[in-house]
């Protein structure tokens, strides 16, 4: 017999639900035969059964629904190895895809060893489906009986029901904890078994990046290095080109608009703007390797310079544009933050409008506008499409923008799509360049974030 | 003197309000060219060339010994025969085996199978049947139709050579050939040939991604946010955990990539390329963006409401529940449909857990291998076939075209719920 996640999910919904009827009619039957009052509603006794029943059996659900193959294929691995002890790692992990292939249906073979295990394998999965379902509807029947047991007129159901959904409450509020330290422990994970087979201080001092490794052991490659200045230089370069673009625009657009526009102005301009903001990074690295980039190229050629097709300045000047509207809306609200009394107190003493912008207002918002500035550099170093389909592969020790450099995304991207191993020094480089990016945009954030609050507290 | 120095400060003023017009006026222009650029590309793409081709098939030769249709000897029919036979009979003069090469090559080289699916389709009656179709021209006739391959460079350098543009020209001269509306774009998944690709596989790719993400963020991010604001004791904890959520707004969405490819792909053995890992990934990147726009729309809720329900003895969770989140709700749904389009037209971290692989099937469940929309723009845009290029553009105005709708409909909503209390 076999029970499927969907069918199980549904009992296990279903059965929850009996429990929150079954609790609100038995607590009012509970109480008339004692001729007493409930303490809470009766809803809340229902609930307090619905949580009992539904979420401890949900959670063995999901524990066993991500864990019971994991666990599976590895008795299988175990397995294969124990009847082949020459086999190394690899081929057994081969043998088993090709076991679980063989028997999903998805691919045919005539081995009779792999067909038994594929049997075995089946049956495991059976054994395992039904067990699963097995044990999340009797966990909630069990636990809806036994709550609906316990539950006394007299014992206050809604502050026990409140408790628990406030704990659920900030179980999902940790989650952001828990998704920065599984970023940083899965980046550094990887990145320290790059380490170990690649030396920490060639790959950050390093000056050649050419991460080609020889893909058979007789095949004669370069050994592939890995040192990230020449990524970091690229990254910094574009990040570089596209500020001088953004902050220009995006500030006087903001200056423009906070202080100069009338509302009518303002009201078709900055939802514009964030049509420009809404825009996918990929549309722009389309827009950066077929159009922006030909441009330049076109430019140079009739200036009598040689543009690579692949600039710098194509890539960053786009990301620029795709900047333009983030800095601006962030610098808009800044300097609309400043209190009106500093803006009144100058126009008294007889400035002008712009006087009072250069000398009161900016210096005033110059922290928020800072921290504006550092978040567009954060996310101009960590933007991936546009450089991805717009920059270059190779990476140039260079800070001519004329010619092609590489960032830290693009080779990421590069060194991570495609079929890679897992255990592979290439793959695992792109763990090392990523928490150096993941490190960089952090403190970046971090330190904006900061200064951005400080000024909020200024004039609060 | 006096005029003078207000003078140059009228200027100075004059100039700060030029610089403001002029940047603005850039990014608009800029706005401009992108959308224009892009959409001169892809306007073309709503057309394909398709030719004509009368064709006579007995059903009968697809049915096995008992008269039921037999797909088995469907599959194994000469299609590709029959159309090029067909072909044929138009350019007589065509002996040569090199000649007849570059003839068959004006043809989708998918027409074959194309022809099979349309009869398949039909589900004719038994006999023989004549029936006429219309089926893909090759890539490069249907660009030369449009005009897009230039003619003027030399003949070897071109995709479409002297007698191949004779013989479209033959064709379209003859009514056989000519530029409709282009379906196959809106109703099949991608494919190696242009003519035979279209959005439709990636469309519900996109559609399935973005259903796991809706479901995993906005709960978790609807109780984070009534958590941190209403229950959370001010302390360590509550603080490093706003750290947390604003410095995750700005985590590049490459990292989230890497996280999902070593949590979700190597860890838990989830499967690649599914639409399931790609929602969680996304999920996990919008869930800052939806929790903060949540706590401000909680935020702009004004106490006294929850004073009120606080006094007439509600406890702190029901007046949380029900009375300061019905009324922040389109406040948060505002901050989500924001969200979503920022999960809907992001692609680096699809790039890491697999989501770029060539795929011709529709997936149908969150576990089939999928692409997504912003995806298949970037495969398309990467590929040398210049019909690729004009197909991408046009996925690129869908997907803009929507992502748009969905900030006016945020717009709209806030603007229409926004109360002044």
């Amino acid at each position: 017999m076999t029970l499927p996640l969907s069918f199980v999910f549904f009992v296990l919904l279903g059965l929850s639900v009996y429990f929150y009827y079954h609790a609100k009619s038995g607590i009012v039957r509970k109480a008339a035969l004692l001729s007493d009052r409930t303490k809470a509603l009766p809803s809340h006794y229902g609930q307090q059964s619905f949580l009992w029943a539904f979420i401890p059996s949900f959670l063995i659900l999901l524990v066993l629904t991500i864990g019971g193959p994991n666990y599976i294929d590895q008795i299988f691995y175990n397995k294969i190895q124990e009847l082949n002890p020459t086999f190394n790692e690899s081929f057994v992990s081969l043998i088993l895809a090709k076991v679980i292939n063989v028997s999903n249906g998805k691919i045919s073979t005539g081995e009779e060893n792999i067909i038994m295990l594929a049997k075995d394998y089946k049956i495991a999965f059976e054994q395992l489906h039904f067990f699963r379902g097995l044990v999340v509807i009797l966990c909630a029947a069990l636990l809806g009986m036994i709550i609906s047991y316990r539950q006394k007129p007299g014992s206050n159901a809604r502050e026990q029901v409140e408790k628990f959904i406030v704990n659920i409450f900030f179980a999902s509020a940790v989650i952001a904890i828990f998704t920065t330290v599984a970023i940083i422990l899965s980046l550094f994970f990887e990145a320290l078994r790059f380490f170990n087979l690649y030396n920490f201080f060639d790959f950050i001092f390093g000056l050649h990046w050419a991460p080609n490794v020889a893909i058979r052991t007789d095949q004669v490659a370069a050994e592939g290095s890995f040192g990230m200045i020449p990524v970091l230089l690229g990254t910094l370069l574009i990040s570089f080109i596209a500020m001088c673009v953004a902050i220009p625009i995006g500030l006087f657009s903001a200056i423009y608009l906070a202080e100069f526009a009338t509302p009518k102005i303002r009201d078709f301009v900055k939802p514009t703007l964030e049509i420009l903001a809404g825009i996918p990074t990929v549309v722009y690295g389309y827009f950066a390797a077929l159009t922006a980039a030909p441009f330049f190229r076109e430019i140079g050629f009739s200036l009598g310079l040689d543009v690579s097709s692949e600039s710098a300045i194509a890539a960053g000047a786009v990301m620029g544009i795709m900047i333009i509207p983030f800095i601006s809306s962030l610098s808009d609200d800044v300097i609309r933050a400043v209190p009106q009394s500093l803006r009144d107190g100058s126009m008294g003493l007889g400035a002008t409008k712009a006087e009072t912008i250069y000398i009161v207002i900016l210096p005033a918002a110059i922290p928020g506008l800072v921290g504006a500035v550092l978040l567009a550099v954060s996310r101009a170093i960590g933007e991936t499409m546009i450089v991805v389909m717009a920059a270059g592969l190779s990476a140039n020790l260079t800070v001519n923008p004329l010619e092609s450099v590489t960032t830290v995304t693009v080779q990421i991207v590069s060194l991570l799509t495609g079929d890679t191993e897992f255990d592979d020094i290439k793959t695992l480089s792109a763990f090392g360049l990523g928490l150096a990016l993941f490190f960089f945009t952090l403190l970046l954030n971090i330190f904006a974030l900061s200064i951005s609050r400080r000024l909020a507290e200024r004039y609060d | 003197m006096i005029r003078k120095s207000i003078q140059s400060r009228r200027a100075r003023e004059t100039r700060l309000k030029i610089y403001g017009i002029t940047s603005i006026c850039f990014a608009l222009i800029m706005l401009a060219t992108l959308l224009i650029s892009i959409g001169l590309n892809g306007y073309s793409a709503l057309q394909q060339a398709y030719f004509k081709l009368d064709i006579s098939v007995n059903t009968e030769k697809f049915v096995d010994d008992s008269g039921a249709p037999d797909n088995n000897k469907m599959n194994l029919f000469n299609w590709d025969g029959l159309v090029q036979s067909a072909l044929r009979e138009f350019f007589p003069e065509v002996k040569d085996r090199d000649e007849k090469k570059e003839l068959f090559a004006i043809i989708s080289a998918n027409a074959g199978y194309d022809l099979k699916e349309i009869i398949k389709k039909k589900a004719l009656g038994s006999g023989s049947h004549t029936l006429s179709v219309w089926l893909h021209l090759s890539d490069d006739a249907d660009q030369y139709l449009k005009g897009r391959l230039s003619i003027d460079i030399p003949e070897e350098d071109r995709r479409i050579n002297n007698k191949q543009i004779a013989w479209v020209n033959s064709l379209v001269e003859r009514d056989i050939a000519k530029l409709k509306f282009n379906k196959t774009f809106f109703t099949s998944a991608d494919s190696r040939e242009p003519e035979s690709a279209g959005i439709l596989g990636s469309v519900i790719g996109s559609a399935l991604t973005l259903f796991v993400t809706i479901m995993f963020a906005l709960p978790l991010a609807v109780m984070a946010a009534i958590y941190l604001e209403y229950f959370a004791k001010p302390g360590k904890i509550t603080d490093f955990i706003e750290v947390n959520v604003n410095n995750l707004a700005a985590v590049p969405s490459i990292v989230f990539g890497l996280l999902g490819l070593s949590v979700f792909l190597s860890t838990f053995g989830l499967p690649r390329s599914a639409p399931l890992v790609g929602g969680l990934v996304l999920g996990l990147m919008t869930l800052p963006t939806i929790i903060i726009a949540s706590r401000a729309s909680i935020r702009s809720i004004p106490p006294s409401i929850r004073e009120a329900a606080l006094g007439l003895g509600a406890s702190k969770m029901q007046a949380a529940l029900h009375h300061v989140l019905p009324l922040a709700t389109p406040g948060i749904l505002t901050g989500t449909i924001i969200g979503m389009a920022q999960a809907l037209g992001e692609t680096a971290p699809l790039l890491m857990i697999g989501m770029v692989a060539f795929i011709i099937d529709i997936p149908t469940t969150f576990t089939s291998s999928a692409t997504a929309m912003p995806v298949q723009i970037y495969m398309w845009s990467d590929s040398a076939e210049r019909a690729f290029y004009e197909r991408s553009s046009l996925a690129i105005l869908f997907l803009v075209a929507f992502l748009i709708s969905m900030n006016l409909l945020a717009v709209v909503l806030r603007k229409k719920f926004e109360k002044k209390w």
